[in-house]
């Protein structure tokens, strides 16, 4: 904190302590130079606890609720001024406690006013009724405390030492904390560590593209190197890596951050008794042939390291160690010591070593960290973090993580300098990565309760609690393997209720409403009547551990909507899903999309053979009960009328209702056949939903028909081609004819069509469309609303429905689906893709009319 | 939806003043559902035939739906058969349409009430849980000659078998009051279901109807029962009241039920047993059910903290309902905690037990999921013991009706033979650094073994994971 007459200079991020006598005009300074939400004073606080600010009573209460407001606004980053006398050494510690709990910098602003200025404002003041004593005592131990500031932790502290002095502060200059260059946004080549290993250094900037001019590495398009640190240390060319290094730094072409073996050389450097272990021995032994003038500017160099930083709007995170989210864009003891040595359990390994704690497998920042301090064999991502020291001085090879590509360049070794106390274990012949063996078992914590979902087309879904109460139950009962769930289907809306008389659902209204929210084509796709299922499968099972990190689970899974295996036994699962592959290498699919798996959203048929309970409970339970009834029902009034006139109108009712019941049979029947073999099962499969790296909803409608047109070739029997046309809006004929083809489809017996948008997503200003809407068939309908449906006055009746919260739940829901589509294809960490699934499965907890 | 009633009795029309009904007319009575017709097909001295005819609306029945849900044939559901079949309904229906004949009332012909005459009886649909033996049994004692015929799903589709629908023809010589108390009672008994919440009414309705013939029907209790929608509280009320004059033997049930109760009760006791040989205070019951287990730990002292997890909220519900935590003293309340959670994924809340329990729990998770589970509780809860129990398979053959690969439980996902549980068991000690030994739950045999078996698994390491 620096301080002329007029300015005071304060970090961005710090705890501000007012401290002085009462009436010493602290809150009158926090109300001039700061937002009013900044500042926590204890007087206010006292009234909020016990009506009185005056009230001495309530001061514990109003400090533990002041201690609260304060804590939260660290943990969200934000500068928080302590409006209170602060005069004691005690009250002091408590905050200064607060602030390195939160990484926050302790700062005082101290008014240090003569003693009459107080007492005489203090009379003016007929609410505070203080003792005689009470100013003159307060001024006292402020007087007495002034030295000791520095060492209860307050590192920048200003006094201000008259009324003058007050008044003469104009203005409060934010700092930004020596690590944030979020505005720094790259290109950047981030560098592990290098150990003197100068020779790989200078042929990795070379192979990055660096050109050596003037003394100087310069990349031709701009690029930035960033050093992780542990420039030093056990390798052959200590000094010369730092020369080029602090040359680097020094023009600004490069950054670069302190790993644990530069601080302890500073250590040698300023004469401070350090053990020459590690490495450490081999660079004194270099830098002593160097000179004095050297060895000096290299100690000022990682004098000035800063422990690391933020980089491309806090997107980025480099530091040599790692660094948790809490730390990042932080100042205190513990981030530096976080950022050199990361985190240890505090015990020791067989190797004499400190034992690590995996920091990492608990991240769940936004921010991208990357990271070195630890050899791995292979720099391999983890939630978002990276640790890309490759053990370039112990044999390995000297990595670079290109940003924001995420590509990864690295140049082998030229010699093994030195052999590392702990063997970097190798991971031939293991292809499930990292974040895969990790993701085996995911935390619950992380689904439980109320959470928010960003995605990219509906901004954030929300996910209530009594939801994900619901979901966690279904998921962990009946869902497959959560690393096979990278998407579920969402819920789609039936159209708006047709208008006209006898139809319930008809496809005008979805023409209407597409060219209300701005379609100029849609496609109108047949709908099977059977079950929506997800397909996932690879060329061969080593596909599958490859891409989704699976073992011995087969070649891939068939899931239904609510994540749960379709097929009852694997063995006719694993078959069907041969044939499959068969057809997707007979009709060179993998070859084009340049793949070894795909991710399929499909109709399995026949219903029956999923529904069969349901059938034979519901459906032609009431069919076989509505038939004889009403069988005998006929017979009775047939005999009645014969006597009796008046039964005429129950006879023709009757008649009515059995032939309605006669077509609801019909009706359900079409859907349902027996299953003998894999050829009695038909798939209509209709969206591709990803491959390797890539997810295809940037398609539109027409090219996913033609692909999977292309596939459903190489095996007819079981693949079914979803018929379908494609409608120009404004063209009246294209529309008659869609019209057309609906009604005698449904007449014969069909569930009705589904009108998409021609492009997958639709966005209509700032508003996503419905990404489909179906129009059941009028026959079909009788299978959901009831075999009598049909008469007038059931139907006047059903024709008042709500379709909001079926849509809006849709919207949320496709979008999620798309969010964890994307995430997968992004090999983002399964925490983030299973949210995502595991939104979708609340979300289908939410009470909506069953039968939209 | 139709019943006939058909009598031979001399003069046959005698039965039109009965019923109170006019048998050139077509007559109409409003109902809660919809609308029942009263109509005659035949009217002669020798043979006289009315037909109440029901008129359900099935889109009121859903819209208006104010009754009980959750039922197989839910109320919520436009495919329903409520409309076609006899139900409660049809007594709201034979109720409403003859009340002064089932008051045992006759204006023009008084001396009718009290003639039993010949009837003859048709329900076009009758549903009917337990099938004809059920029918049998509950219109065989009263005097009934049954004629049912059983109806298939669909024709179309003869693999899917039969309905539970039945055309039942029923022939007796009784007066019509009777007639009318019986079926009155026995249809939705058949049935099963009611369309409106059973409450204390409709104990006095089941005493008011049934106060001639019930108490000595054979089938008292079970008609009790299923008439108070197996409300044990309501059916209890109801026989000590129809019994008040007896003293008979509980008699056998149609629906026995089963002795499972004392079996798990002992698997509760033995496991506790086990937990109290080990020196654990804290404790995880990991599926913890509705709580039965967590009754059987509670009074033991050396117990200082209970834990007890279910996937299913709604069973955490009903154990903090039973336990009634919320009214227990703060100190007990901080002995015993209920939370929602599922063993397929990691949850720190689980860390830091001394032992851990999954009794009846594993054999609920698909097999490929299991990997998860060890992961969970071994790997990262990892408590100093663990006690699994799961049902033994070999035992199943002694179960009556058994079927080869049948399962004991609908949501078992698999039933381990002892080789089976002992060989996952095993690779889990050895995977973990525990050390496990199994035991048989129940009585063994020599051939099958246990009804149920238990592993108990000791960390090797001898510390539990709060170090």
């Amino acid at each position: 904190m620096r301080k002329d007459n007029k300015q005071i200079h304060l970090p961005e991020l710090s705890l501000v302590l007012l401290i002085g006598a009462s009436s010493s005009g602290k809150s009158s300074f926090a109300r001039k130079h700061f937002k009013p939400t900044e500042v926590v004073s204890s007087d206010y606080c006292r009234g909020l606890v016990s009506d009185d600010e005056n009230s001495l009573t309530a001061s514990d209460d109003a400090f533990e609720l002041a201690r609260y407001i304060t804590a939260k606004r660290f943990k969200n980053g934000l500068l928080t001024v302590i409006d209170a006398t602060n005069v004691q050494e005690n009250s002091r510690k408590d905050w200064a406690k607060l602030a390195r709990e939160y990484h926050v910098l302790p700062t005082a602003i101290v008014f240090n006013l003569p003693e009459k200025v107080c007492v005489e404002r203090s009379t003016l003041r007929p609410d505070r009724n203080l003792g005689s004593h009470v100013i003159p005592q307060q001024i006292s131990q402020l007087k007495r405390g002034l030295r000791r500031l520095k060492i209860e932790g307050f590192r920048h502290v200003i006094e201000l030492n008259s009324q003058e002095e007050v008044d003469a502060v104009e203005e409060i200059i934010r700092d930004p904390l020596y690590n944030n260059k979020k505005q720094e946004k790259g290109p950047f080549d981030i560098i592990g560590d290098i150990h003197g290993c100068y020779d790989e250094l200078v042929m990795l900037l070379q192979q990055l593209g660096y050109k050596h001019e003037n003394e100087n590495w310069l990349h031709p398009e701009g690029r930035k190197p960033v050093f992780l640190g542990d420039l030093v240390d056990r390798g052959p060319k200590t000094p010369e890596v730092l020369k080029l290094v602090m040359g680097m730094v020094k023009t600004g072409s490069a950054l670069c951050v302190p790993g644990n073996h530069d601080i302890k050389l500073l250590k040698w450097f300023n004469g401070k008794n350090v053990q020459a272990k590690h490495g450490l021995q081999q660079s004194i032994d270099q830098l002593e042939k160097e000179t004095p003038a050297f060895r000096e500017e290299a100690r000022k160099f990682i004098d000035s390291l800063v422990s690391h930083y933020v980089l491309d709007d806090g997107n980025l995170i480099v530091a040599h160690a790692g660094i948790k989210e809490e730390m990042q864009g932080r100042g205190s003891g513990a981030v530096r010591e976080f950022c050199l040595f990361g985190e240890t359990t505090g015990e020791i390994d067989e190797f004499g070593l400190p034992v690590r704690y995996n920091w990492a497998s608990e991240y769940r920042g936004k921010a991208m960290v990357v990271y070195g301090h630890t050899p791995v064999p292979e720099a391999q991502w983890l939630n978002r973090t990276i640790d890309i020291d490759t053990g370039c001085v112990f044999g390995g090879k000297l990595t670079a993580l290109r940003y924001p590509e995420k590509e990864l360049v690295s140049v082998p070794s030229l010699a093994t300098y030195c052999e590392p106390s702990r063997p970097i274990i190798p991971t031939t012949g293991i292809i499930t990565s990292l974040q895969q063996q990790y993701d085996d078992i995911l935390d619950i914590s992380d689904f439980m309760g109320k959470h928010i979902v960003p995605t990219q087309y509906a901004h954030n879904v929300t996910i209530r609690e009594e939801n994900a109460i619901a979901a966690l139950e279904v998921m962990s009962r009946f869902a497959v393997n959560p690393k096979w769930l990278i998407y579920l289907p969402p819920t789609m809306s039936p159209v708006e209720t047709s208008k006209l008389e006898d139809y319930l659902e008809h496809p005008k209204e979805a023409f209407d409403y597409y060219r209300g929210v701005g379609v100029e084509k849609v496609i109108c796709e047949e709908k099977h009547m059977g079950s929506r299922t997800i397909i996932i499968v690879g060329k061969n099972e080593a596909a599958i551990q490859e891409a989704f990190g699976i073992t011995n689970e087969g070649i891939g899974v068939i899931y239904t909507r609510t994540g749960r295996s379709w097929f009852n036994d694997k063995e006719t699962e694993q078959a069907f899903l041969q044939r499959i592959n068969t057809a997707l290498e007979q009709s060179g699919f993998y070859e084009k999309f340049q793949t070894d798996w795909v991710c399929l959203d499909t109709e399995l048929m026949p219903w029956s053979a999923k529904a069969q309970s349901l059938l034979e409970k519901q459906y032609s339970a009431v069919g076989a009960a509505a038939t004889h009834a009403l069988q005998s029902t006929l017979q009775n009034l047939q005999q009645a009328v014969l006597h009796n006139p008046e039964v005429t109108f129950l006879l023709d009712k009757y008649q009515t209702k059995q032939q309605q019941v006669e077509q609801y049979i019909k009706s359900y029947q079409q859907y349902c056949w027996p299953v003998n073999s894999l050829d009695d099962f038909k798939l209509a499969p209709f969206h591709i939903l990803a491959t390797a790296g890539k997810s295809w909803t940037d398609k539109d409608h027409e090219w996913h028909m033609e692909q999977i047109e292309n596939i459903c070739r190489a095996d007819p029997s079981i693949l079914k081609a979803t018929t379908y046309k494609v409608v120009h809006l404004q063209d009246m004929e294209s529309i008659q004819e869609a019209t057309d083809w609906w009604v005698s489809m449904t007449g014969a017996g069909g569930e009705g069509m589904v009108v998409k948008p021609s492009q997958y997503i639709h966005v209509n200003g700032a508003k996503l469309a419905q990404p489909a809407v179906k129009v059941r068939g009028r026959e079909y309908l009788r299978i959901i609303y009831g075999p009598e449906y049909t008469s007038p006055e059931n139907l006047i009746r059903l024709k008042s429905r709500g379709l909001s919260s079926k849509r809006n739940l849709a919207l949320r829901e496709f979008s999620l689906g798309i969010e964890g589509l994307q995430r997968f294809v992004n090999q983002e960490p399964l925490q983030k893709i299973h949210e995502c699934v595991f939104g979708v499965l609340a979300l289908e907890s939410e009470p909506v009319d069953p039968r939209l | 939806m139709l019943l006939t009633i058909t009598t031979t009795h001399t003069p046959a029309s005698d039965l039109s003043y009965l019923l109170h009904k006019h048998p050139a007319k077509a007559q109409q009575v409003e109902l809660s559902g919809g609308i029942a017709h009263v109509f005659y097909t035949e009217v002669t001295e020798e043979k006289c035939t009315a037909a109440l005819l029901l008129d359900i609306d099935p889109v009121g029945l859903v819209r208006k739906n104010s009754g009980p849900s959750g039922n197989d044939f839910a109320l919520e559901q436009y495919v329903n058969d409520r409309p076609y079949v006899a139900s409660s309904f049809m007594s709201a229906a034979i109720a409403k349409a003859f009340s002064t004949a089932m008051n045992g009332r006759c204006k023009d012909k008084p001396e009718l009430v009290t003639v039993p005459m010949p009837f003859d009886i048709t329900i076009a649909v009758l549903p009917v849980r337990g099938g004809e033996k059920v029918l049998q049994e509950l219109f065989s004692p009263l005097g009934y000659t049954i004629d049912a015929e059983r109806h298939a799903l669909d024709p179309a589709f003869p693999s899917w078998g039969e309905s539970r629908y039945f055309t039942v023809r029923l022939r007796n010589t009784i007066t019509l009051q009777q007639l009318l108390s019986h079926l009155y009672i026995l249809i939705p008994v058949c049935d099963n279901d009611k369309h409106y919440w059973v409450g204390q009414a409709e104990v006095e309705k089941l005493l008011e109807k049934g106060k001639d013939w019930l108490p000595a029907h054979p089938a008292n209790e079970f008609i009790t029962y299923r008439y108070l929608k197996n409300q044990k509280g309501l059916a209890n009320q109801a026989l000590e009241i129809l019994m008040k004059d007896e003293t008979i033997e509980p008699e056998e049930t149609i629906e026995p039920v089963e002795p499972k109760i004392r079996v798990h009760d002992l698997r509760l006791q033995t496991v506790k047993d086990e937990l109290l040989k080990t020196d654990a205070k804290r404790i995880a019951d990991l599926g913890c059910g509705e709580g039965k287990l967590l009754r059987y730990l509670l009074p033991e002292k050396q117990f200082e903290y209970i834990l007890g997890m279910d996937v299913s909220y709604r069973s955490i519900e009903i154990v903090k309902d039973k336990l009634k935590i919320d009214r227990m003293p703060p100190k007990q309340q901080e002995r015993i905690q209920l939370i929602q959670g599922a063993l397929t994924y990691r949850d720190k809340r689980l860390e830091g037990f001394d032992a851990a329990v999954l009794v009846e729990v594993i054999e609920h998770l698909d097999p490929p999921r299991l990997s998860a589970l060890e992961k969970v509780v071994f790997q990262y809860a990892k408590p100093k013991t663990v006690i699994i129990t799961t049902p033994n398979a070999e035992y199943n053959v002694k179960f009556a009706n058994f079927e080869e690969g049948q399962m004991r439980h609908a949501d078992h996902r698999f039933e381990w033979t002892r080789s089976e549980f002992a060989t996952w068991g095993n690779k889990v000690a050895e995977e973990n650094a525990y050390t496990v030994i199994y035991k048989p739950l129940g009585e063994e045999d020599p051939e099958t073994g246990a009804l149920s078996q238990m592993a108990i698994f000791t960390s090797n390491t001898g510390i539990n994971a709060e170090r």
